[in-house]
């Protein structure tokens, strides 16, 4: 064979159809019709509810009735209000006992670093509604908190439908979501450059906001949003903790769509929440990187 | 980082884990309780346990939950993993599109998902039962699995997967005998994430069941919550515990397996 047959050969095999490759993608087919009807159209559906309204004659009416309605309603900006006040404090006082804890965990052995994971992570495996109902029971005026508070003398508190109640059982829910992200970027920090700090004459308080802190960042980061989000939106405490004082946004949508039947006026609201909750995420984004800015 | 000693770090630890732990502990310990009251425990009884089992609604809404996780488990793997396995070999324009629209389910919140199969139901004019239910699952666990599924895919070596087609392998084959095996513990850990996703949703199911009942949908329309929640509690924390533990028991023996073969 010659050198230029060999070559052309050469080229012919590298050029081969790899058709039996190429038939993989076809398998993501299926796929992709799924995430079209079950996923792209009802996103789509969710808009073209929000801006029509129902009539006799099935013509579509385009009309902004249905955010004009919301925004003139006084209860319904403080059901957001609400939302957006309750989700921000659960996150930064989940935030202040997860970084700690995270931290602490950190100085432990390896092997008992694991285990501590696991045994914080073991309770998200459990219903949540049955760990909200668990605090129900505890917070409850017969419950056994007010008991031991009775053994101290102090009076029976009615702790549901308050703040702290709402806030405690969202703290409880969602901690783990914020320990397990931390943890994860604390973990990966090298010794040698808190180290090279300490020795380079920083306080320990010095390097820890200026080197652990800002490295820790992203965890923080990922930790904020999965618990912000959730938060904002969760039916089920307001529902067991808040004694019926608690009407937050998702409960709102709950009402509109399942209660009331109005589905463009739910569609409206599942907007304005998706728009309020990107807006709190970009505020938090820039913050982070107002944040990088300064240190650099 | 260096082990040191501080002894408030341990009482922060400790304190935390009560934290965690008093909600799930009391509730056990109150469901053997033959008074309903919270706080006295009166004598040790199996009473709850006996009025849970009698309440056909509680039994009909474990079974309805155990279903539609299955189903759900079954078919979102299977979907899933056929996708991870296509998705790894598309181009990356492709790629990075699909994946985009795989997350639009884990970062909307959960309630903004409820309402969109709700309304495409709706306008389908599909009646909500175990059928929707089972889709609006479907659609929520999927892209866990592909997430799971998906890095381990990418760092297979291609030239394995080459190799057996070029030796004449059916592309069915090759992901059957060569693929699979190499992501079967990613597929493992995507089947566990599935039925737990599944298994413990209550607002996509609220949204999508119609009147059918899952265990989260019973507790969240209970009109009265009577001590025999706790009994049900302490049944389906001794199950996730019992798994956690076979899990853990098997992670080890695997270990220690593949210790002595090294």
């Amino acid at each position: 064979m010659s050198p230029k047959k060999l070559s052309s050969h050469l080229k012919d095999y590298l050029k081969r159809p790899r058709t039996a490759l190429d038939k993989f993608k076809l398998l993501g087919i299926p796929y992709l019709l799924f995430l079209l009807i079950l996923v792209a159209i009802p996103m789509f559906l969710i808009f073209l509810y929000a801006i029509t309204i129902p009539n006799k004659d099935d013509a579509i009416f385009l009309t902004l009735t249905n955010f004009v309605n919301f925004f003139k309603e006084e209860g319904f900006i403080k059901v957001l209000w609400d939302s957006v006040r309750i989700s921000i404090i659960t996150t930064i006082v989940t935030l202040l006992v997860s970084y700690p804890l995270a931290y602490i965990i950190c100085e432990y052995k390896l092997k008992f670093q694991a285990l501590l994971i696991l045994v914080i992570s073991i309770p998200m495996w459990i219903n949540m509604l049955l760990r909200t109902i668990a605090w129900k029971q505890i917070l409850s005026t017969s419950g056994p908190l007010n008991t031991v508070l009775g053994w101290l003398g102090i009076a029976p508190i009615n702790f549901l439908g308050t703040d702290f109640a709402v806030v405690l059982g969202m703290v409880y829910i969602f901690l783990p979501f914020m320990v397990i992200p931390i943890y994860n970027t604390l973990s990966k920090i090298d010794d040698k450059l808190i180290e090279a700090s300490l020795d380079l004459g920083a306080s320990k308080s010095r390097t820890f906001f200026k080197v652990t802190l800002p490295l820790s960042m992203p965890g923080i980061m990922s930790g904020v949003t999965m618990v912000l989000l959730p938060s904002a939106t969760t039916l089920v405490v307001p529902r067991f903790l808040g004694e019926g004082r608690y009407f937050l946004i998702g409960n709102l949508i709950e009402q509109k769509f399942l209660k009331s039947g109005l589905w463009n006026y739910g569609a409206a609201i599942s907007i304005i929440l998706m728009i309020v909750l990107m807006i709190i995420l970009f505020v938090t984004k820039k913050v982070d990187k107002y944040h990088f800015d300064e240190e650099d | 980082m260096k082990k040191r000693k501080f002894n408030f770090a341990n009482f922060y630890v400790i304190l935390v884990l009560i934290f965690c732990y008093a909600p799930i502990i009391s509730l056990m310990i109150f469901s053997f309780n033959s008074d309903r009251s919270l706080t006295n425990f009166e004598s040790f009884s199996f009473e709850w346990y006996q009025k849970l089992f009698d309440d056909s609604q509680v039994i009909q809404a474990i079974l309805n939950t155990v279903f539609v996780a299955v189903v759900t488990t079954i078919i979102s793997t299977i979907i899933g993993t056929i996708a991870a396995i296509a998705i790894s070999r598309m181009r990356k324009v492709l790629r990075d599109g699909l994946l985009a629209l795989n997350n639009i389910p884990m970062v909307n919140p959960e309630i903004v998902t409820a309402v969109a199969l709700l309304l495409l139901f709706l306008s389908l004019g599909i009646g909500q039962g175990y059928i929707t239910m089972i889709l609006a699952h479907i659609t929520f666990t999927i892209p866990y699995v592909i997430i799971t599924i998906y890095p381990k895919l990418r760092s297979l070596d291609d030239n394995i997967v080459e190799a057996s087609l070029d030796l004449g392998a059916t592309p069915m084959a090759t992901i059957w005998k060569v693929i699979i095996p190499q992501i079967k513990s990613v597929i493992i850990a995507a089947i566990s994430i599935c039925f737990t996703l599944s298994f413990d949703d209550f607002v996509i199911s609220y949204f999508t069941a119609g009147t059918v009942n899952n265990i989260s949908i019973y507790l969240y329309t209970l009109r009265r919550l009577e001590p025999t929640i706790n009994a049900l509690s302490t049944i389906l924390i001794t199950g996730v515990v019992l798994v956690l533990v076979i899990n853990g028991i098997i992670k080890r023996k695997k270990r220690d397996f593949n210790d002595e073969e090294e």
